[in-house]
């Protein structure tokens, strides 16, 4: 009965918050899944490669949780970091979402390069970061990638690349656009010595870079769920006035529709990646 | 002229489509269909005829002449196997010798579940990358929109040229605004500040070439001799040079 009764005086509100208390945790340490809903300690997430433990939702990745998780020990050595890009077209607030995005993503680009290697195996690697201009590609990214390639064509190596991105960024015009050319360009040069490209789709990837250099590899795999697409689901459904089916557009719908060659968890992904370099090992190197 | 007009006079009703391009350029014309995959987009002409007397392959985006053409066409949006069959007719071209030429006519690659589902990403990008190690002359003009990733899947070229009052951009101006300002009233202030003119993109070192537009008459005209000295030109250098030329012109931007 006591339940159902208004409290009299402050004695007794206090009482009844007291007893009704639950263990609580700070906002700032946890993180709601926007899938199951459970809620995870950032902690617990960060070793588990930011993976929900209870439905295995992918959260976003940084590119140095990125590198950590698939390149061995501290075997990853960065090019071109100095690369910084510049508002070509006096394009307005451009240099201020740089700032920002320098700010907010601790890098310098929307995509981080380098050599490493994975279970032993040399390769040229590069990791794209949402959280610099969700992973656009400007001059600079069209740049770094046109490099890394480049190097791995005078190094005789494969190339991992891990993509996520709006697509080409739009404050770069046209220059943007020609990043997709140059971009596939220079893979095609890599392809034809006969060497290796791997792409691991990780969500999203979108637009100019599922129209270039994503969807090029000779291997591409995806991040379970990832949406993959050239126009996103919002801009087909206001242009078609169309309701989107169930999953469209996902990584498991790419899978279906033959676009991936298989969907693998971040927890197999090294695994995976040190099998298909095995495979395409070239001997004399 | 202000961009937003530009991009005005490059989307009217009047402006001629791909095809009157095909008509009053060459001879001989014969249309080839189909990407022997899947299907035959309409909203892409490719085929082989005459320039003077050289062989050529054509390939052109086509809006349509009237409403019941445009719906055929797709208003010059094209699906997936459109650009398949853009790339199959370029693979023809290269084993025969033959020079590729492509005009550029889209608002972009068509958005749409079915375009999605048999991967227009995909296919473009395999246009990229093909495109940029044909070893065939390619020359690729801009005659009215070149709407982003969908005008780029035709325009891997040894030269890329424009006409006066053709835009070439990396999203439409109303997009574009929309993004940025929630607004896609201000689509002319975008239109500034993307730099999609002709004369801007061959400032920036993009195109090659800007077409003068008197009468279409005279663009026809010019086109012809401009394209006949390009490929007599073109057909002169070495194969793998003509491919390699090619990624330069794209690796130094």
């Amino acid at each position: 009965m006591f339940n159902f009764k208004k409290p009299r005086n402050e004695l007794e509100l206090y009482g009844r918050q007291k007893t009704n208390k639950v263990p609580t945790v700070p906002d700032e340490m946890y993180v709601s899944c926007p899938v199951c809903k459970n809620a995870l300690l950032f902690s617990d997430m960060a070793e588990n490669a930011n993976v929900c433990f209870k439905c295995t939702h992918h959260f976003k990745m940084n590119v140095r949780q990125r590198l950590n998780l698939i390149c061995d020990g501290d075997s990853f050595e960065e090019m071109d970091k100095e690369l910084v890009s510049e508002n070509i077209l006096d394009f307005p607030e451009y240099d201020k979402k740089l700032n920002f995005a320098k700010l907010e993503s601790s890098e310098n680009e929307a995509v981080v390069t380098g050599v490493c290697t994975i279970n032993k195996h040399k390769c040229a690697i590069f990791v794209m970061d949402a959280s610099f201009m969700m992973g656009s590609m400007g001059c600079v990214v069209g740049e770094k990638i046109t490099r890394i390639f480049e190097y791995a064509i005078e190094n005789k190596l494969p190339v991992v690349g891990f993509t996520v991105s709006g697509g080409a960024r739009m404050q770069e015009g046209i220059l943007s656009l020609m990043q997709m050319a140059k971009t596939s360009g220079v893979i095609k040069l890599h392809s034809e010595v006969g060497l290796l490209y791997i792409t691991v789709l990780t969500n999203p990837t979108t637009g100019g870079v599922t129209a270039s250099f994503a969807m090029e590899g000779d291997i591409i795999i995806s991040e379970p769920n990832a949406l993959i697409c050239f126009a996103g689901p919002r801009v087909i459904e206001q242009t078609t006035k169309q309701k989107l089916p169930p999953g469209f557009q996902k990584a498991e719908f790419l899978l279906d529709k033959g676009f991936v060659d298989a969907i693998v968890s971040r927890a197999e992904q090294k695994e995976f990646i040190t099998k298909m370099l095995k495979f395409h090992r070239r001997e004399s190197v | 002229m202000r961009a937003i007009e530009r991009v005005a006079r490059a989307r009217d009703k009047n402006r001629p489509t791909g095809i009157c391009y095909i008509n009053n350029i060459f001879t001989d014309f014969v249309e080839l269909h189909g990407d022997r995959r899947f299907a035959d987009d309409k909203a892409i002409v490719g085929g082989i005829a005459l320039l003077g007397n050289i062989p050529v392959t054509v390939i052109a985006i086509e809006k349509g002449a009237n409403t019941k053409d445009k719906i055929a066409r797709n208003f010059g949006s094209a699906h997936p196997e459109g650009y398949r069959k853009a790339l199959r007719l370029m693979k023809q071209a290269e084993k025969f010798g033959r020079p590729v030429i492509c005009f550029i006519d889209t608002a972009g690659a068509y958005c749409g579940i079915g375009a999605e589902e048999r991967g227009q990403g995909q296919a473009i990008a395999e246009n990229l990358m093909e495109m940029m190690s044909l070893k065939t002359p390619i020359v690729s003009v801009i005659i009215g929109e070149g709407g982003s990733g969908g005008a780029l899947g035709l325009a891997v070229a040894n030269e890329v040229w424009m006409l006066e009052n053709s835009v070439y951009s990396v999203i439409t101006p109303e997009g574009c605004a929309s993004i940025l300002w929630k607004d896609s009233q201000k689509a002319a202030d975008a239109a500034e500040c993307l730099k999609l003119t002709a004369q801007d993109l061959m400032r920036l070192g993009v195109i090659e070439k800007v077409i003068s537009e008197v009468s279409f008459n005279k663009v026809y005209l010019n086109l012809k001799k401009m394209l006949t000295d390009k490929i007599e030109e073109l057909l002169c250098v070495d194969k793998a040079q003509l491919a390699h030329q090619r990624y330069m012109r794209f690796r130094k931007i």
